[in-house]
């Protein structure tokens, strides 16, 4: 019983050691120690260095703009989506579709979008030449673009699933029906009525993965590469590449800059929080106005129109890539290639697969953990009658919340100073810090709605705690389980920064490489690379939709159980 | 001793005391405890069964046959316990509810078997032990839950209004087989209800709880809480 009472605190020291000993690890040289580089006393050199940057100002702006931009977008488009469509057909269309696109990892939807943008992309040949005239990819600056425009939409069409997938979570609770029976009554229309009535509880639901899709924004890298501009990058991409650099002596400006990577997104959150008290005094305010429509027609159409915007850029984006990975010759112009075959493969699948057995690896070992790990605390809290208060939900976040990049490059220190070394086992626990926090928030909620009479009577009948757990809980849940495994499973598969840092850059996955071949533009092997990176990702999805259904056929009482 | 005692048991939520209960249900008879919903009646079956959830104290002993339980998790009670739902395992089939509650000594996948067979003949379901339970009638449902509470051969028997989701019929029926399964067995049997009717068809005494604290004892004076 020992162990299984010490699995929350076991939990958080992995989930949240890795954060604060990776945050120490970078703020010391940061302030300019670093023994092994010859770094012993405290100065501010590390920050000089920085400041003397050339293209600090444009990189931290770069940074906060996208961040800001993408996260408002996002969020807009959820909220005006929710507002105009809760509970109609579109809504649940719409739902279905969007479900398994949170699954794709950032990196292959990013390089799916820029070909359907890329002046040479999709968009540009289903429109040329008899529209445009364009017999040749016209001279345009789309991709990688100064202003980080398509880097923006890249991010906000990948956050729309998400946010929108935690707002529907988050509706019962709002009693949506009922308020907006209520507004509607009071001839409020459906838009206006849900955004007086319902936004406000559903936001204060949402508010953490707000804050979590904000953090992540700002401080994304490997979607930065493939749609940011290069020359200065956002700041992450160039903290990563210092670190990357030859040239050790730039660890200490790196450091320096996740530190400031670090401040910039406690200051945007803080800023965040500011607007949220506005926002609610200036809603207030407007509530009580009584307004009781508001451009109705072009609200709703605005919210649908960029939900299916965000769903059809992902898989528009995927689809155009599959297609490259079977293509033939595929000239300018033309919409379709000229012919389909299995070349690419044969000619880049071999090089593949040390990558696909190193991704399934890392990804199974960090989900077995998380797994593990979760249902340990889920069933401490039940056989203890523990009570995780809503501090706990917190600590879930604050993984989500820290940039990656200032505290993975401490890490890497860390690791290598404590002779830990860079590689698998290092790489392994980096993932869990973020499979973690997706499995627990993917099975607590199923597991805590269990009835725990099913428990009262298998105890009743003489069976102990242990095989109440294996005999009883884990089979009735096994559709959460699953489910809860195949999230974990993606969030590992695709991580990026947490392989590249941790693996020394020796650890290569489908995700490293897929970002790595970004830079070359070969959309033939690209289009193999994301593939089979979506498949995957897509296949324990399958696997656990498919498996209770199959084992629990003939158990009615099973099914849309999970 | 033979039988079931609640030796002057009081259960307290943050120090203020909810029920406070002296009984002793002999082997056969049946303990009717009604009450309004939020009385307590559920928090006395968690407090006798093994399962009362942290937020509550319980002062006091549960002694069956003679053997003090107090202290006991619940599965080495044997204190068998009927909800209102059936709670049949959703994932096991009929016959594997039932073997989910037959004792470890019967051994042999054969033996456990035809157990198995002759418990479902007895309750008139022979045939049944490949069914989904999902697929079984109310009335079906009840009987299988109960079978497999007395294949775990408890010592005593908890009812929490187990009759109030049947309907009309089906509940003198269903009401009848359980005192009467009871009865053959000699288990002392606390029954929680709502329903007058429940208690009558008992026969036995009866505790009433009210929404204040209670204290009445079977046939005895009233117990005196203690107060903060």
């Amino acid at each position: 019983m020992r162990p299984l009472r010490a699995a929350p605190a076991l939990t958080l020291v992995l989930m949240l050691g890795p954060v604060l000993a990776g945050l120490a690890g970078t703020l010391a040289p940061a302030l300019g120690v670093f023994p092994a580089l010859g770094g012993h006393t405290l100065s501010l050199e590390p920050a000089r260095a920085l400041a003397a940057w050339p293209g600090l100002w444009q990189a931290v702006a770069l940074s906060v703009g996208t961040g800001l931009a993408a996260t408002l977008i996002a969020l807009g488009a959820v909220t005006l989506f929710a507002a105009g469509w809760a509970g109609t057909r579109a809504m649940g269309l719409l739902e279905r579709l969007l479900s398994p696109l949170l699954a794709v990892p950032h990196v292959a939807a990013a390089l799916g979008l820029a070909f359907l943008i890329a002046p040479s992309g999709w968009i540009a040949r289903a429109l040329s030449p008899w529209a445009t005239g364009w017999q040749r990819p016209p001279d345009l600056l789309i991709l990688q673009d100064p202003m980080g425009l398509a880097m923006i939409a890249g991010l906000a069409a990948k956050e729309i699933p998400f946010l929108l997938l935690m707002t529907l979570a988050a509706l019962p609770q709002a009693a949506p029906a009922r308020r907006l029976t209520i507004a509607r009554a009071l001839g409020y229309g459906r838009t206006t009525g849900w955004l007086k009535a319902v936004f406000p509880a559903v936001y204060a639901q949402i508010r953490l993965p707000v804050y979590a899709v904000l953090a992540y924004s700002m401080s994304a890298v490997d979607v930065a590469i493939v749609l940011g501009p290069s020359t200065p990058p956002p700041l992450a991409v160039q903290v990563v590449r210092w670190m990357s650099d030859p040239d050790l002596s730039l660890r200490f400006r790196a450091a320096a800059g996740a530190i400031l990577q670090l401040g910039l997104v406690l200051a945007a959150l803080a800023l965040w929080r500011l607007g949220e008290v506005g926002a609610a005094r200036l809603g207030r305010r407007w509530a009580e106005g009584g307004a009781r429509h508001m451009a109705e027609p072009v609200l709703r159409a605005a919210g649908l129109g960029l939900a299916a915007l965000a769903a059809a850029a992902v898989i528009f984006g995927l689809a155009g890539l599959a297609l490259w990975s079977v293509a033939g010759f595929w000239g300018f112009p033309d919409a379709l290639p000229d012919g389909i075959g299995l070349r690419s493969w044969a000619r880049h699948g071999q090089a593949l697969i040390a990558p696909a057995r190193e991704t399934l690896l890392l990804a199974g070992l960090a989900t077995a953990l998380a797994l593990a790990l979760t249902l340990a605390c889920l069933e401490a809290e039940h056989r203890f009658g523990l009570a995780p208060g809503s501090r706990s939900l917190w600590l879930l976040y604050l993984p989500l919340l820290v940039p990656q990049v200032a505290f993975l490059p401490g890490l890497q220190t860390l690791a290598l100073s404590l002779g830990a070394g860079t590689g698998r086992g290092t790489v392994v626990l980096a993932h869990l810090v973020f499979v973690l926090p997706y499995v627990f928030l993917a099975l607590s909620a199923p597991w805590r709605a269990w009835d725990p009479r099913h428990a009262t009577v298998a105890a009743a009948l003489g069976a102990g705690p242990g095989r109440i757990f294996r005999t009883v809980r884990l089979p009735m849940l096994l559709a959460p389980v699953l489910t809860a495994a195949a999230v974990g499973f993606a969030v590992s598969v695709g991580q990026y920064l947490p392989t590249l840092l941790p693996g020394g850059g020796r650890i290569r996955t489908l995700t490293t490489e897929a970002v790595a071949l970004a830079a070359g533009g070969d959309r033939r092997i690209i289009g193999v690379t994301v593939l089979v990176q979506t498949a995957l990702v897509a296949a324990p999805f399958a696997l656990a939709l498919a498996a209770p259904r199959l084992i629990y056929r003939h158990r009615r009482g099973m099914r849309g159980a999970g | 001793m033979t039988g079931l005692r609640l030796e002057t048991i009081v259960l307290a939520r943050g120090g203020e005391p909810l029920i406070a209960v002296e009984a002793h249900v002999a082997p056969g008879e049946v303990l009717s405890v009604m009450g309004p919903s939020g009385s307590g009646k559920s928090t006395l079956l968690a407090a006798v069964i093994g399962t009362l959830p942290p937020a509550f104290t319980m002062t006091g002993r549960v002694v069956l046959n003679g053997r003090d339980v107090t202290a006991l998790p619940p599965e080495d009670r044997r204190v068998g316990i009927l909800y209102q739902d059936e709670l049949l395992f959703p994932h096991l089939s009929v016959g594997g509810n039932l073997a989910f509650a037959l004792p470890r000594a019967l051994r042999g996948r054969k033996a456990r078997r035809a157990r198995i067979e002759a418990a479902l003949d007895e309750i008139g379901m022979a045939g049944f032990a490949d069914r989904d339970p999902a697929t079984l009638s109310g009335g079906q449902k009840a009987r299988v839950a109960l079978m497999r509470m007395l294949l775990a051969e408890p010592q005593a028997l908890l009812l929490d209004e187990p009759f109030s989701r049947l309907d009309a019929t089906l509940r003198d029926q269903i009401r009848a087989l359980v005192f009467a399964r009871a009865r053959d067995r000699g288990l002392p049997v606390l029954l929680v209800t709502h329903d007058r009717a429940d208690a009558e068809a008992a026969g036995g005494p009866v505790i009433a709880l009210s929404d204040q604290m209670t204290t009445t004892s079977r046939g005895g004076k009233p117990l005196k809480p203690t107060e903060e």
